[in-house]
């Protein structure tokens, strides 16, 4: 399993456009990816999961990632998180 | 006369016969299913069918409002395509024996409720999207009755929310504006309103009925007004604003493509302030001349680790290309004071605008410095490159960065990787001691930018984000403008070109002073641009 940890930079937070960025990236593979806050977990290939955490901007999420491709699954939702959020 | 306040989301005026808009009702009334897996298929088949219809609508939208704003409609599809959703809907046709219409309902309460119930408003606001999402099953569910947009032309819409889709098939040719008594400033729809061009307002807390139908009203984007039945007063009054409005805009629109040139003859370049390559596009909307001041700390700020030197040289390229030739000044990492990274080591100080910053870090960090310098020069190849550094107070800082910029340009050359050897190199003139020597800065670069926002929090030792000091802070203080002034003359003298970066570049009222002080260009944020050609163009320094 791969994990990474990543802060929100967008004022925004995790708004309806970049959730839909990541759960389109996330969907085209075939590990599990899950999205975690301090109390909550979501599927990061289900966008109501997503929306529904609420992050915020400065908050800090772990990215959770287990299968066949989660080496390259962690990379493209890493760099998909720098360059949207 | 009925008046009604809502918030304003479009700036413009519109005046015309009201229309009240309609949906059709698609009944959800429960009933009882014999085959439960026929009505799941059946669900499913609606489904898909609306995917495809939100797919049409995501390519017109790309075509109409650009691919920011066709998002919405990717994320609609993503909607219909949740787990969550789909087994909810299911659960409920097969735990319930019930028909899909009803079942399609109850998910979607249950999915906006969840959204309107979080903390955060702009999440609250998502609850629309996902009725929205809901009623295009029902409608393909009942057979495909849709809203015809055809029979709205050349009136106001009244409305209780709009969904972006149906907000995304009005005419800005035929709609001349519309009234919603709920939805949000925030939402997709206020956000395409705004695209289009669409005077409106929202959030009226006044629900319209038929009888405004055929009624003249009068929508006021300005102040989040709507007559309804106006007098002969107000009808008038408000004719007279829309003119206005009307002839202002076109005075801006007549601006486009227009020199930056007084009546008598003196030429200013004027330029674009941006901090992400993204912004090329409102540049150039706003016809700039070129970016004046090209902020490099999203950089570093959007960052999660110090951004590479390819990382970086993509994203000059990416602002010289879209410039397409035109003059794009980049200003070197100013992070500290306000701007802090995460990944970015920088001690707790007591006065942090006198402290660790801009250039200081640079001087500090030399290495840090170079992968920037690298950077900048091998994509000054693909325009028209300045590079200019911040928070200068004296000539051995001037020194100091051209010597590790020339220890880049030899590296370059024993790697034989081009770059552009004449690319200008200045300095921002936004302390006091810079203006107070910028006779002898001046002699050591290609030219001078006034960053007049420190330049004056500085001068008058007044921190400009603490609202307690308003009453003693005058932005227009003699101290100030005597500066900017005086570095504008010993520029000259020195035969190197002076441009205003900050905030004051845009201030209308000083544009003569800066003008005939003799200013060579001027740098402002994009909206503002147009407006001040317009300034500029009405004056003439010949006169008085």
């Amino acid at each position: 399993m791969k994990e990474f940890t990543y802060t929100i930079n967008d004022p925004a937070g995790i708004h309806a456009r970049p959730a839909g960025i990541l759960v389109k990236e996330a969907k085209k593979f075939e590990s599990s990816i899950s999205i975690l806050t301090a109390n909550q977990k979501g599927d990061l290939k289900r966008i109501f999961a997503v929306m529904g955490l609420g992050v915020k901007q400065g908050q800090t999420i772990t990215i959770q990632i287990s299968g066949p491709d989660e080496d390259h699954a962690a990379d493209t939702i890493e760099s998909c998180l720098k360059s949207n959020l | 006369m009925l008046t009604v306040k809502g918030k304003c989301v479009f700036a413009g005026i519109a005046i015309g016969p009201m229309a009240l808009f309609h949906r059709s009702t698609i009944s959800t009334a429960a009933h009882t299913i014999e085959n439960v897996e026929a009505e799941a298929v059946r669900f499913h088949s609606a489904r898909k069918k609306a995917i495809s219809q939100l797919q049409d609508l995501y390519d017109k939208a790309l075509t109409r409002v650009g691919k920011e704003q066709a998002a919405v409609f990717e994320i609609h599809q993503m909607m219909l395509d949740d787990p969550d959703y789909i087994e909810a809907v299911e659960d409920t046709i097969r735990a319930n024996s019930i028909n899909a219409e009803a079942a399609v309902d109850q998910a979607s309460k249950k999915f906006a409720d969840m959204l309107s119930t979080m903390e955060d408003t702009y999440m609250q606001a998502r609850a629309i999207d996902v009725k929205d999402i809901s009623r295009r099953i029902l409608e393909v569910l009942s057979g495909g009755i849709g809203v015809d947009f055809t029979k709205y032309n050349h009136v106001i819409i009244a409305a209780d929310d709009l969904a972006p889709s149906e907000t995304l098939q009005l005419d800005p040719d035929k709609i001349l504006g519309f009234v919603t008594s709920e939805g949000s400033t925030n939402s997709h729809t206020a956000i395409l309103a705004r695209t289009l061009g669409i005077a409106a307002v929202v959030n009226t807390g006044t629900a319209l009925h038929t009888d405004v139908d055929g009624k003249t009203a009068i929508v006021d984007g300005y102040t989040g007004l709507v007559y309804i039945d106006p007098d002969e007063a107000t009808l008038t009054k408000m004719q007279q604003k829309q003119a206005e409005s009307l002839a202002y805009k076109k005075q801006l629109e007549d601006m486009r493509g227009k020199e930056s040139m007084t009546q008598d003859g003196y030429k200013v370049e004027l330029f674009a302030n941006v901090g992400n390559p993204n912004n090329i596009p409102q540049v150039i909307m706003n016809d700039g001349e070129g970016i004046g001041l090209f902020r490099s700390e999203f950089l570093y700020l959007e960052h999660n680790d110090y951004p590479t030197e390819e990382e970086q040289f993509e994203a000059y390229k990416k602002a010289l290309e879209g410039m397409k030739g035109k003059k794009v000044v980049i200003r070197t990492l100013d992070i500290g004071a306000d701007k802090k990274a995460d990944y970015f080591p920088l001690a707790q100080e007591e006065n942090p605008a006198l402290g660790l910053r801009a250039i200081r870090i640079c001087l500090t960090r030399p290495e840090l410095f170079k992968t920037q310098l690298r950077a900048l020069c091998r994509a000054s190849v693909f325009g028209k490159l300045s590079v200019m550094f911040p928070m200068i107070i004296s000539s051995d800082e001037i020194h100091r960065s051209k010597d590790i910029l020339q220890e880049v340009r030899n590296q370059l050359d024993k790697e034989g990787i081009a770059y552009d050897p004449n690319m200008e190199v200045g300095i921002m003139i936004e302390t006091p001691a810079a203006a107070i020597i910028s006779d002898e800065l001046a002699k050591e670069v290609d030219f001078f930018s006034i960053g007049t926002n420190d330049l004056t929090q500085y001068t008058l030792a007044i921190d400009r984000q603490h609202t307690g000091l308003d009453k003693f802070f005058n932005p227009h203080h003699p101290a100030v403008l005597r500066l900017i002034k005086q570095t504008i003359e010993n520029g000259h003298k020195a035969g190197i070109w002076v441009g205003i970066c900050g905030e004051l570049g845009a201030d209308l009222e000083l544009t003569e002073y800066f003008l005939r002080a003799g200013v060579d260009e001027l740098s402002v944020s994009p909206p503002a641009i147009l407006p001040l050609r317009k300034k500029i163009r009405s004056l003439n320094l010949s006169q008085k």
